[in-house]
């Protein structure tokens, strides 16, 4: 296997150019949203929304006013699939199309996946959609083919503020604490890392933020579906015994009470002979 | 907020809650003609046979909902084997993986026994295949179709709770509350489709067992809305389809049959009809409710 890549995103860097975003669609040949016709969300300069079967890089805008609209900020963030190393999509998926590459990443392979649409619900990042265009689940694949070609993904490579930065899970994990190090010295101290080993096993695409998960529209403890597998099961599977027992015990009962009754018709009927 | 807010609906399309309803009632009418075939008494055989006569079509049009739910549904295959290799795919720790095997498998069962009471009806030529429900086979047969239809009752709410959306991945006891509704939902069908050809004892214990469902059933209702947390009822449920639970599901779904089989003669001979046919659509409207308010999130 080689070794763990990802993607480090300095979200202190981005200025919301969305070069990844345009250089995802067109190494991938994902379409326009839309056909090409632009609709604005209109609450914001963010247009694309979401991560899509055919978005599968989304620079966020999260655009902050105070009341008087005098003071104002502005945070950016690309936002794009975890690459979880414990993904809740590629425990759920039925067919096997969701795998772990040798990159330790996630892929999903479109010529196996049949669109069930579990993995959508079951990813903790809403990261995962159906692609109209073939009907089946897409996402990033952190240009899993590219890679196998020693190439720089597309987003990273295009990239201008190298907000988003790709190599080896370990290096980018040094310079990711070199980073939050030099900004809290720089009296930003709010800086810190979203995706370390204690969310799912740690996030190979991890963030570099200067607020709450939530303000990014990121959970702030996200969890594995798989969590609730044995209790569920289990449960069910007590009620199914519950309701078993339950048709047995009134069966036997019912049994019991007729042949209590025959037996007393029987009584009754040689008591009226012998006093006869 | 709850971290299962920052998820995104699968989008199931909306005949698959015409799916968990079916697919329970089917399940669950053959669990309840397994326990009249291991445990009930000769005079109880109609219920039986009419149980399975549910259980199969149920899951036909199950399997079929199902592949039209797919976006690739000439790729349903890929559910079971390996589609390059045909080699058997099953993961156990994937409900979706476990449910397709349990529903296919669950189908083979409720042929086998279909066809038995075929036979022993003399409605097929070959008497002796009436064998599939005697003796030892019978019993196995009923044994494991039975299990399988408790599965396919109960699993479709684990395959809500394994997920990361609100509501459903918020407590682990949907499958119990599905498996329940899919009991009680049986027996009523059971009891509305078999009141001309079942003797009175059978439907006596059926209405009696489908009152013990309705009970576990809202208390187990009870503690899904409990167990999910104020925030998660507030923002799914605090709102049209919490107004439909409760009128729709426990008002006219359980405690109004309740009343009319404890008081059967409330509406006269219509009581038990009534009843019956309340508890379906309560059944059925659980579903909704259950299924809609996530999405709607
Ligand atoms: S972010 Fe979602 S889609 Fe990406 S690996 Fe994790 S669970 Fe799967």
């Amino acid at each position: 296997m080689a070794e763990p890549m990802g993607f480090f995103t300095d979200t202190t860097v981005c200025i919301g150019c969305k070069a990844c975003e345009v250089a995802c669609k067109e190494w991938n040949q994902l379409p326009a949203t839309g056909g090409g016709v632009n609709t604005l969300s209109g609450d914001s300069y963010d247009n694309t929304r979401r991560l899509d079967g055919q978005t599968w890089r989304h620079v966020k805008f999260i655009e902050q006013f105070d009341e008087s609209r005098q003071q104002s900020r502005w945070l950016m963030m690309s936002d794009v699939c975890k690459h979880c190393v414990q993904a809740g999509c590629l425990e759920v998926c039925p067919t096997g199309a969701i795998i772990r590459t040798e990159f330790d990443t996630v892929v999903i392979q479109s010529d196996v996946c049949n669109g069930c649409r579990a993995c959508i619900s079951a990813c903790p990042f809403g990261v995962i959609d159906i692609n109209p265009v073939n009907g089946t689940a897409m996402k990033c694949t952190l240009c899993y083919d590219r890679m196998q070609a020693g190439l720089t993904p597309a987003c990273a490579q295009a990239c201008p503020t190298q907000s988003i930065q790709f190599g080896p899970i370990s290096e980018l994990r040094a310079r990711a604490e070199a980073r939050v190090q030099q900004l809290h010295e720089q009296g930003e101290t709010r800086a810190y890392i979203y995706g370390d080993e204690s969310i799912l096993g740690g996030l190979n695409s991890f963030y570099l933020l200067v607020d709450e998960p939530e303000v990014y529209g990121l959970p702030s403890n996200p969890k594995l579906p798989s969590r609730n597998t044995a209790p569920a099961a289990s449960l069910s599977a007590a009620g199914a015994a519950a309701l078993g027992l339950l048709g047995l015990v009134s069966l036997r009962k019912r049994r019991m009470d007729r042949l209590a009754a025959d037996r007393k018709v029987a009584a009754t009927e040689e008591g009226g002979e012998s006093d006869a | 907020m709850p971290d299962t807010f920052f998820t995104e609906a699968p989008h199931w399309q909306w005949w698959i809650i015409w799916y968990f309803f079916i697919g329970g009632i089917g399940g669950g009418s053959y669990a309840i003609a397994a326990l009249l075939h291991i445990f009930g008494e000769p005079e109880d055989r109609p219920i039986v046979r009419l149980g399975y006569y549910i259980a199969l079509p149920s899951i036909i049009v199950s399997g079929i909902l199902l592949t039209l739910d797919l976006t690739r549904p000439e790729r349903f295959y890929h559910m079971l084997v390996q589609s390059k290799t045909f080699v058997p795919a099953f993961k156990y720790w994937s409900p979706m993986s476990v449910g397709s095997w349990g529903i296919t498998l669950f189908g083979l069962f409720a042929f086998l026994s279909t066809v038995g009471a075929l036979a022993e009806t003399g409605r097929l030529p070959w008497s002796g295949l009436s064998r599939l429900n005697q003796g030892t086979l019978g019993l196995v047969i009923n044994l494991a179709g039975g299990l399988c239809g408790f599965f396919v009752a109960g699993y479709t709410g684990v395959l809500l709770s394994v997920t990361n959306r609100p509501l459903w991945s918020d407590t682990p006891l949907l499958g119990l509350l599905f498996l329940l509704s899919a009991f009680s939902t049986a027996a009523a069908l059971l009891l509305l489709v078999g009141r001309r050809r079942a003797q009175p004892e059978s439907l006596e214990w059926l209405s009696q067992i489908d009152s013990w469902a309705l009970i576990l059933e809202l208390v187990v209702l009870g503690a899904v809305i409990l167990s999910v947390g104020t925030v998660v009822a507030r923002e799914v449920l605090f709102n049209a389809w919490g107004v439909l639970l409760l009128v729709g599901v426990v008002l006219a779904g359980i405690l109004v049959p309740l009343l009319l089989h404890w008081r059967p003669r409330l509406l006269g001979a219509a009581s038990p009809l009534g009843a019956a046919a309340l508890v379906l659509l309560g059944g059925f409207i659980l579903r909704v409710v259950m299924l809609l308010s996530s999405e709607a999130v």
